[in-house]
């Protein structure tokens, strides 16, 4: 999965990236053109054998040709600019997707808005988005200054503290899609990455409904325990699981943890192994992130990897 | 000239301390065995035992404490250091003691009358940075760590500001 402003797979990457492209051919063909001129005029002088010759009549009016000409080039370059910037900020559509997301050192929270709150679905690290539907992106920053960008779907867009920005985005193609912080915000800015899921509505539908609900009970007597452990160790203080004691909110919600994709931003994949590493010392795989290092037995640990890893 | 460079060579590298961050409490440092409330001992009295804040000097750990004084909801009861529910954290009164295991042990064990038992809820690490932070609001931690003014507004002067209060034990009011 790369991330590509050269991939468009959405409206407004798709102005980007035209623009992109026009840019592109405008200057490639600039210097092609300077550097037949420049050659030719070596060229010239080379040839030439009187070194006293007077200038070419008509060099000032080539200067004054070529100045007017760049000129007009970058004022056009200019132009196009402000057209596709206009673009990206006045899309308005009515039925729109609202989704709040928040920008923390590291991390990203999703939340999807409903006039219910019951009906509110709070993810983190992972955007899933209905193909061709127009959504309102409102972005926030609970921390310092972070940016929200997915190269394939828009451009990017500062998230602020005390400020709300919004961004307006729309899939038009079904994939999944790299996204990331693209403001330097810290230790760990490398590591703040999320998944964009673009997929066709009635998937989407079923997704959400999904997550609507609260959280899977453990089956396994394994899986039991740790939910036991959870709810009496530190997990709760940070982090929510819906449906049991764990309510905090300081850390992504982990109420369907096994539906992402990702741990710790896009850090690592989601397997049982990562997860238990990941359980062991934090600070190890991603130094300075927010999540303490735990004193749990090896057995603990298995015991809270199987529950995490049931709550789809 | 070469004596005044030492001089500030040495000068910033005891910046270097300061700003230190050991995202690890480096082993040994935990509190094995809870402080004592009491003075009074059984058979013959010995010195009892006390363990410093080892993050006191930290300027990383005083910051940490202070987000988590929010973050942990000690705000909830102690406001911002001036007091509510529970006792004032900034002025020189101290009910369970002041130095760094007494407040430890207070934040772990809990207290009587409405202070709740964080401990197994809250990492040792994250403890000490909390028990940093809350002797920083009484202005008892050196001035070049203690946290400077906040983004938002602050209703008291930022503690790096705070003059020192001497601790002064007292019983429930």
């Amino acid at each position: 999965m790369i991330q590509s402003v050269l991939e468009s797979a959405g409206i407004q990457a798709a102005r980007v990236e035209s623009e992109w492209w026009t840019i592109f051919w405008i200057t490639t063909i600039v210097t092609v053109i300077v550097l037949a001129v420049l050659g030719i005029a070596l060229k010239r002088g080379a040839a030439r054998t009187d070194a006293t010759t007077s200038h070419d009549a008509h060099l000032h009016r080539y200067i004054a040709f070529a100045t007017v000409l760049t000129v007009v080039i970058l004022f056009g370059i200019l132009v196009r600019s402000i057209v596709t910037t206009r673009a990206l900020a006045s899309e308005r559509v009515t039925d729109v997707m609202q989704i709040e997301v928040t920008a923390y050192q590291w991390w990203w929270s999703v939340e999807y808005q409903h006039p219910e709150p019951e009906q509110r679905v709070r993810t983190a690290n992972e955007l899933r988005l209905p193909v061709g539907r127009t959504v309102a992106i409102k972005l926030l920053a609970s921390d310092v200054i972070h940016s929200f960008w997915v190269p394939s779907l828009s451009g990017k867009l500062d998230a602020i503290p005390g400020h709300e920005a919004v961004l307006w985005l729309r899939a038009d193609k079904a994939g999944v899609y790299r996204g990331q912080c693209a403001e330097y915000c810290g230790f760990q800015h490398a590591h703040m990455a999320f998944v964009v899921v673009a997929e066709p509505p009635d998937q989407f539908e079923r997704w959400i409904q999904a997550q609507r609900k609260t959280a899977e009970q453990p089956q396994t007597e394994l899986a039991q325990r740790g939910l036991h452990i959870v709810q009496r160790s530190a997990c709760v203080m940070c982090h929510t699981i819906r449906g049991t004691a764990a309510g905090g909110r300081m850390g992504p919600d982990l109420t369907h943890f096994a539906s992402r994709s990702t741990i710790a931003a896009g850090t690592l994949p989601r397997t049982p192994e990562h997860v238990n590493n990941w359980l062991a010392d934090p600070q190890a795989i991603k130094p300075g992130n927010r999540m303490p290092t735990l004193a749990l037995s090896d057995a603990d640990r298995a015991a809270l990897v199987a529950y995490l890893e049931q709550l789809r | 000239m070469r004596c005044w460079i030492a001089i500030a060579v040495l000068l910033a590298a005891s910046a270097c301390e300061r700003e230190r961050r050991d995202f690890k409490l480096p082993n040994g440092e935990q509190l094995t065995q809870s402080t004592r409330l009491s003075q009074l001992q059984p058979g013959s009295p010995s010195q009892p035992m006390t363990v410093d804040s080892p993050l006191e000097h930290n300027a990383y750990a005083l910051s940490e404490g202070k987000r988590l004084y929010s973050a942990y909801n000690c705000v909830g009861c102690h406001a911002q250091g001036g007091g509510a529910i529970g006792p004032a954290l900034m002025d020189h009164r101290w009910i369970y003691g002041s130095r760094g295991d007494q407040i430890f042990s207070t934040i772990v064990q809990g207290r009587p009358n409405g202070m709740p038992a964080f401990g197994g809820r809250i990492p040792d690490q994250q403890v000490w940075q909390l028990v940093a932070y809350v002797q920083s609001m009484s202005g008892n931690v050196p001035k070049d760590a203690a946290p400077s003014r906040n983004d938002d507004m602050q209703a008291a002067k930022p503690e790096l500001r705070r003059e020192p209060k001497p601790p002064v034990q007292t019983g429930h009011r």
